[in-house]
């Protein structure tokens, strides 16, 4: 092969990787990201049982209910709307009430969210920056929350 | 002590300041005096960095919490070990080590650099002494840590309970000689595009900094995962979290880098290619500190959040990553391309291998960036985790795992694609076995979990079929074999084990994520519970007082086959009341190669407690195979032909010729 030549086909074969990695990451990014809401955005989205989707806000106070083994339910809120989860597992040590968490999971079919992940990260003044956003937004940010 | 630090980061930025103006005008003139100037220079702005960061670990040592950043990342009750890591538990410490390892690194050079080309090496300072000239106004300008508190307070707010770890100890330090280990391969290429030439020593003298730099990232990320694996409580050994995909770009990058700085060293070809690599991997690396340090994250990592500081570091990345591309818009075209090869030869596998990883490092770019445009963009927020990365990263991936063994047994220029597969007949029939063995006689294998076995099997099977067709075996007698395989350079062991490594690690992964067991229920003490032919008993909880922590450790039994105890496993909830925070401690036996794992959660009413356990088979080789690619990357640079000495003097007039028309 010529010099040119050579450097052609390095030159479409790069571009070959280059597509197909573009064509794979479109297709994941449309497949398997997941949209993170708020209690409130769920009245005007609608978010189909199944679809994976990140639900953020506070938990709210006196919802946190242990059930059977290792099965808890708690509501997340985000002082206009509450919504019912349930999450099977180790909660993280920084879960409490009024603390700001983020729960990652699906709807079921009877309208409650099932966790299959819950963070609350680890500094005790920390709250989840989308949560914190998303309260801002809403108004019913408190610095003392923070 | 505290000042003293103090007027010596500013002495050190005076003297970067020094070092990127003073060799570069003498390289530019033809002037030899003030070239020299640059070593010196470099020693001492490098002494005085040394000074200034024993002056911040003497005051955590001694809990001088009239210095803020002491006061606000230490305690006088935490146990020594923690005061001194806690230098570098924290932004400001952590931004004095990176640029402690910066001069290092730029003093290493000025040492040992006196058979480089004058004006090579006064460039190569001068590059160095920018980066470093730009990080101390940054830490002068943003993160002082030798601020001081009045009144000074009487007790500090204590180290983040998760970093009060041995692995945090290790880890950064490592992660750091890594990183920033690449900006001497960029120093490298930004002042062979300064001189407008580059030839084979160059090659020479930047491969053996891309291996030191490699081997230290390969150990820092193994470092990171494993300590995310035993401290977060989770289980997981990676969460495709922005953080670890900041420091496994440069390493996806520098993997690329390590393999064509060979064809430019052994053939002179894809100089370009390894130059323009060069400044992206530590592109990348900035870009990690950046992803970092800004606060742009929410992660766990990710402890500062003042925003002067991000734009601080974002102007350093344009200025440095525009500013060398630039340079290489305008000056690569002067640069002579290399040789002629043929698209089946060791180069061309070379190729093959750097375009898979360029563009598995660019879906993580993409995976890791994309989130964060879009929320500047449109305030959407999504998150892009394992799914996204097992989709497009994976696919990448595969195919290259599995062409690794090819690679070292074509030969230069011309190879034969026929003769390579004949000798990895035997390689491919042990994979081919320990495919159909798991998916046959393992319960519960999947097709992937046989596939995975397989492959990792044949990289492991290739990387010794390298050295045993390189010993001449079948085709010598066995003791001149022996004798063969004694006389191997360096770096052909170098290639094995470090392809060996990468087995290991895919054989720990596949054995981790196929066929590990969890089990999360609630038990009372007493109670037992079997998981993968294993009974645990648990004994209860028992409060216990710790230096700076209170804790409730549960206590397990192991066990045995014959209904005795053997050995036990302790987890514990741990509160530490300056922080008013609670951590997990994860308790793990090693059996074998596998792990048991367990990890505590909430205590019931009734008495029992949450407890989530894992059997994680072969784990441990997850971050084993990291140790053995970082012995490969060792082996590699104790070659005689690396040895940055005397012998490359003598080689040095040949190459100057060679260098000519």
């Amino acid at each position: 092969m010529t010099r040119k030549q050579k450097r052609l086909s390095v030159i479409l074969a790069g571009l070959a990787f280059l597509g197909a990695a573009a064509g794979l990451t479109f297709y994941a990014l449309g497949q398997k990201a997941s949209y993170f809401y708020m209690p409130a955005d769920l009245a005007t989205a609608s978010v189909p049982p199944g679809q994976r989707i990140r639900l953020g806000g506070l938990v709210e106070k006196g919802t946190i209910m242990r059930g059977q083994g290792a099965t808890v339910a708690f509501s997340v809120t985000d002082k206009q709307k509450s919504v019912k989860v349930t999450y099977t597992g180790i909660l993280p040590d920084l879960f409490r009430e009024e603390q700001g968490v983020i729960t990652e999971g699906a709807f079921g079919p009877d309208g409650v969210f099932v966790a299959d992940s819950v963070l609350a990260k680890h500094d005790e003044r920390y709250m989840p920056k989308e949560v914190a956003d998303g309260l801002k937004a809403k108004g019913v940010w408190q610095e003392s929350t923070n | 002590m505290v000042e003293t630090g103090h007027f010596a980061l500013v002495l050190a930025f005076a003297l970067s300041l020094v070092q990127m103006l003073v060799p570069l005008v003498g390289a530019r003139t033809g002037n030899q005096r003030l070239m020299a100037v640059g070593g010196p220079v470099t020693v001492t702005g490098f002494a005085l960095t040394a000074l200034s960061f024993a002056a911040l670990a003497s005051a955590y040592a001694g809990s001088d919490f009239s210095v803020a950043s002491v006061w606000e990342n230490s305690h006088s009750l935490q146990p020594m070990i923690y005061k001194i890591t806690g230098t570098w538990g924290n932004h400001e410490g952590s931004m004095l080590l990176w640029v402690l390892i910066l001069t290092f690194f730029g003093a290493l050079v000025a040492v040992f650099g006196n058979n480089l080309p004058s004006t090579l090496k006064a460039n190569v300072l001068a590059v160095q002494g920018m980066i470093g000239a730009a990080f101390f106004l940054f830490i002068l300008a943003t993160s002082n840590p030798f601020i001081r508190l009045n009144p000074a307070p009487i007790e500090g707010r204590d180290l983040n309970p998760i970093l009060q770890d041995l692995g945090l100890a290790i880890h950064p330090p490592m992660l750091y000689l890594g990183y920033v280990g690449f900006s001497i391969c960029f120093s490298f290429s930004v002042a062979a595009l300064i001189e407008g030439r580059i030839d084979a020593s160059w090659a020479r003298w930047v491969r053996p900094w891309t291996l030191v730099a490699w081997m230290f990232l390969t150990g820092g990320i193994a470092m990171g995962s494993y300590w995310a694996y035993y401290e977060l409580g989770w289980g997981g050994f990676w969460f495709w979290d922005p953080v670890e995909n900041a420091s496994f770009m440069p390493w996806l990058a520098g993997t690329a880098l390590l393999h064509s700085a060979i064809v430019m060293e052994k053939r002179s070809a894809l100089k370009i290619w390894t130059l323009l690599l060069a400044i992206l991997t530590f592109s990348l690396s900035l870009l990690g500190t950046f992803l970092v340090r800004s606060g742009v994250l929410t992660s766990v990592h990710a402890f500062a959040t003042d925003p002067a500081r991000g734009v601080f570091i974002l102007c350093i990345l344009t200025l440095f990553i525009g500013g060398s591309l630039a340079l290489f818009a305008l000056r690569a075209s002067r640069l002579t391309a290399g040789g002629l090869f043929h698209p089946i030869s060791r180069e061309g596998a070379l190729v093959l291998n750097n375009l898979f990883l360029t563009t598995a490092t660019a879906t993580v770019l993409v995976g890791t960036l994309y989130p964060l445009a879009l929320e500047a963009l449109t305030g959407g927020k999504i998150s892009v985790g394992a799914p996204f990365f097992d989709l497009t990263f994976g696919p990448l991936m595969l195919p290259l795992l599995a062409i690794v063994p090819f690679g070292p047994l074509l030969a230069w220029k011309r190879g034969d694609i026929i003769a390579a597969s004949q000798r990895l007949m035997a390689a491919l029939a042990v994979a081919i076995a320990a495919m159909l063995v798991t998916g046959l006689f393992i319960d519960g294998a999947s097709v992937f979990a046989a596939l995975g076995v397989g492959l990792a099997v044949w990289l492991v099977a290739g990387a010794l079929t390298d050295l045993a067709v390189k010993s001449g075996f079948g085709s010598v007698a066995p003791a001149a074999m022996l004798r063969r395989f004694a006389g191997l350079p360096r770096s052909v062991f170098g290639t094995a084990l470090a392809h060996l490594g990468l087995g290991l690690t895919l054989l720990g992964i596949v054995g981790t994520l196929c066929f590990g067991t969890e089990k999360i229920l609630s038990m009372h003490p007493g109670e037992t519970v079997e998981l993968s032919g294993h009974t645990l008993r648990f004994e209860g909880l028992f409060p216990q007082k710790g230096p700076n922590f209170t804790e409730d450790r549960g206590r397990f039994m192991l066990m045995g086959a014959d209904g005795n105890a053997d050995g036990a496993i302790a987890s514990a909830k741990r509160f530490y009341p300056v922080r008013q925070t609670m951590t997990t401690e994860s308790g793990i036996r090693t059996i074998g190669l596998s792990q048991l794992y367990l990890s505590l959660g909430d205590e019931n009413k009734d008495g029992s407690v949450v407890v989530r356990l894992w059997w994680k088979p072969l784990v441990t080789l997850i971050w084993g195979g990291g140790l053995v690619m970082m012995a490969g990357a060792a082996m590699s640079l104790l070659d005689r032909r690396l040895r940055v000495g005397a012998p490359a003097k003598r080689r040095k007039p040949a190459v100057a010729a060679a260098a000519l028309p």
